[in-house]
């Protein structure tokens, strides 16, 4: 295999398991930066991947091709309508953000398997996905000599997707009124109160979107790597979102870079067959390598406090 | 801990009722029969000297990840890491009751319990040192070192306790096992161990630990005010990797105990054990007292031995318990509308009170 198909393979194989992570770890800031602690991240997942399932399975006649891609609207929509349970408990009934988390955590695997086996005769797992969404060669940037190969050649469309939907995030809020807003609720609930911007109502906004782009990272998940719903389709991928947020500083970019490394180590059981030096290393390394790297990054680089000042901090009004 | 309340089991009560009713709503939604179904559940769970003995025997693992998850909430911290010290405790156990086996019996079982319960405080050790040293969030390091444990712990089943292409350990030989005739004879075979007595006799422990021991105090203290803990005069680091030493202790003893008294030896498992996690429920439900532990622990573990029957008995997936068990602890998180709703009922004119609330995450 010459270079530019062993980088072609490990890149797209590294988008391909890092699109699910960029989406949910997205959604992780909106929550955190409005000041709710987001754990329940895997929950959200698990709703967004088993709600896209069931609707690729029932819906794929309909929309033929298309259906993958609404699936993905579909699971975050649910996972925004989880979420809901979070914002509900954190924001208005005082919740402890971390148990909340995990409720939702409990909450999500018990559901879905449930209704799981409601829908397929007692199954604890849905029937196979016709169509996931597979990789593409993208037309016009292939051209590109040798960057297009290894980019645009076979990759994870969803993946550049994410890649975009990450900036989009870092602009809306870091360079509008919405996003100061968004993130003053977090830093510092009071002083936003005093200016007259509902804390409240952000936090719920965030914690919601955090539930849209939880679901839609379950839903990629399911849609693109497990082809089904079952309890093993999301198996700590939200922590490993939760960690790439912490990793990323709680910031969009730095979380999609986060996420699409993490992407790269969760792949690398896989690849790692293709690159020289790496063909006969036990494989229980690659799969320890993530989590044990999230673990030394937090230790050596980050200290206390770099989220926002007032995360996990229940904001009371006074009157 | 925040608002008082005249009786702290009033709390756990509504909860446990509203989780209930939230469970048979959502059956009467799918058109199961809730009562039906409540009822094979208890019959499941204490119908019988036999599932008595389940019941009993499934709260040991219960029991102590709840005391664990208890130890480092008290001090202040979020242990998440419960699955990952319990399997790591399981694995420890079995590891030495089989490579140790010439050891005479009474011998093997302790040594084999102590192993066990030192690898799983040392595994959240680590999340304690790196919280006392660095400030490493122990949300984040446990959860990381959860799935850590779960792959090492696959990986040596594997290469160093299966045989070839197999999966699972062998089972440890009768003498290193915590059954025993009498407990069988009593409970029509079944499972439950001595391990049950060693979790209930470990609850009091604590409770004594807490409550009337220096290092105790120091731990609650650290976890109710860090600073003033540090004023005080308190060795504030030293604490915090007491406290998760122990959590993990507690966790890894319940592994151990479960290995060598219920499984008998350890296999691959492509997720990790849920058992840590129910342990958060079964401490978070009566707010970490080691004595409602217990009381806890029953309702959990029938909710999960009774809940197998449901499935025997009718088509209702046995989820709807895990559905119930969630609900149950939802409630739980919002004590603050439960006790709102108490006080308005009791016409009380509602006192504002100020309430500074943090989350314990950071």
């Amino acid at each position: 295999m010459n270079l530019t198909t062993t980088l072609m393979t490990i890149l797209s194989t590294t988008l391909v398991y890092a699109a699910p992570l960029i989406f949910t770890a997205l959604g992780g800031t909106f929550s955190e930066r409005s000041g709710i602690v987001n754990v329940g991240l895997e929950g959200m997942m698990i709703v967004g991947a088993f709600s896209s399932s069931v609707f690729t399975l029932n819906f794929a006649h309909t929309f033929g091709d298309a259906t993958p891609w609404i699936s993905l609207l579909v699971g975050g929509a649910f996972g925004c309508l989880f979420s809901a349970l979070h914002a509900v408990a954190t924001v208005s009934f005082r919740a402890d953000h971390i148990i909340s988390g995990t409720v939702l955590n409990m909450m999500a695997p018990a559901l879905c398997v449930f209704l799981t086996r409601i829908f397929y005769d007692g199954k604890g797992q849905t029937p196979e996905i016709d169509q996931g969404l597979g990789t593409k060669t993208i037309p016009f940037l292939v051209n590109i000599p040798f960057f297009g190969k290894v980019f645009f050649t076979q990759t994870s469309l969803v993946a550049w997707f994410a890649i975009i939907v990450a900036v989009i995030c870092w602009y809306i809020l870091y360079r509008t009124g919405f996003g100061l807003r968004l993130r003053s609720v977090g830093e510092n609930p009071a002083a936003a109160d005093t200016l007259g911007i509902n804390v409240y109502k952000y936090r719920y906004i965030g914690v919601l979107i955090s539930g849209f782009l939880g679901g839609l990272g379950g839903a990629v998940m399911a849609q693109s790597i497990t082809l089904s719903f079952s309890i093993s389709t999301i198996s700590g991928q939200g922590f490993m979102a939760l960690a790439a947020m912490i990793f990323g500083k709680w910031n969009p970019l730095g979380a999609m870079g986060a996420a699409v490394f993490f992407g790269l180590a969760q792949s690398l059981p896989i690849i790692g067959a293709y690159i020289p030096g790496l063909a006969g290393v036990n494989s229980v390394w690659f799969q320890i390598a993530p989590y044990l790297i999230t673990i030394i990054v937090l230790v050596l680089f980050l200290g206390k406090s770099v989220g926002p000042a007032a995360d996990g901090e229940n904001y009371i009004k006074s009157k | 801990m925040k608002l008082k309340v005249k009786s702290s089991w009033v709390i756990p009560l509504v909860a446990i009722i509203s989780g209930f009713i939230v469970g048979a709503i959502i059956m009467l939604i799918f058109g199961y029969d809730p009562i039906q179904n409540y009822a094979s559940l208890f019959d499941g769970a204490f119908g019988g000297v036999y599932s008595v003995g389940e019941t009993l025997r499934n709260m040991t693992p219960l029991i102590l990840t709840a005391l664990g998850f208890s130890v480092a909430s008290k001090a202040g911290f979020f242990n998440i890491g419960g699955s990952g010290q319990y399997l790591m405790g399981w694995f420890g156990a079995i590891i030495v009751a089989l490579k140790f086996s010439f050891l005479p019996g009474w011998l093997l079982i302790i040594v084999s319990i102590l192993a066990g319960a030192l690898l799983g405080g040392l595994w959240s050790a680590i999340a304690g040192v790196l919280r006392a040293y660095f400030g490493t969030s122990e949300v984040i390091t446990t959860i990381m070192l959860n799935y850590v444990s779960l792959y090492f712990v696959n990986f040596a089943v594997k290469d160093w306790l299966a045989g070839k292409g197999e999966d699972s350990s062998p089972n440890i030989a009768a003498k290193a096992s915590l059954r025993g005739n009498f407990l069988e004879n009593l409970t029509a075979n079944s499972t439950l161990h001595w391990g049950f007595l060693i979790a209930i006799i470990i609850c009091f422990v604590i409770w004594f630990y807490f409550n009337r021991m220096k290092s105790g105090f120091e731990l609650r203290s650290v976890g109710i005010n860090e600073e003033a803990s540090k004023y005080a005069g308190m060795n504030v680091k030293k604490t915090i990797i007491m406290s998760m030493l122990i959590s993990g202790l507690l966790a890894g003893l319940g592994g151990a105990l479960d290995g060598l008294g219920n499984f008998q030896n350890i296999s691959v498992s492509n997720a990790l054990p849920q058992v840590g996690y129910d342990g958060m429920a079964v401490a978070l439900l009566v707010n970490y007292s080691p004595i409602g532990i217990i009381l806890s622990a029953l309702l959990f573990s029938a909710l999960q031995i009774g809940g197998m029957s449901i499935s025997v008995y009718s088509n209702t997936p046995t989820e709807i318990v895990s559905i119930v068990t969630a609900a149950i602890i939802f409630f739980v998180a919002i004590k603050y509308v439960i006790e709102l709703l108490l006080n308005k009922r009791k016409n009380k004119p509602q006192k504002k009170e100020a309430v500074k609330e943090e989350g314990a995450g950071k």
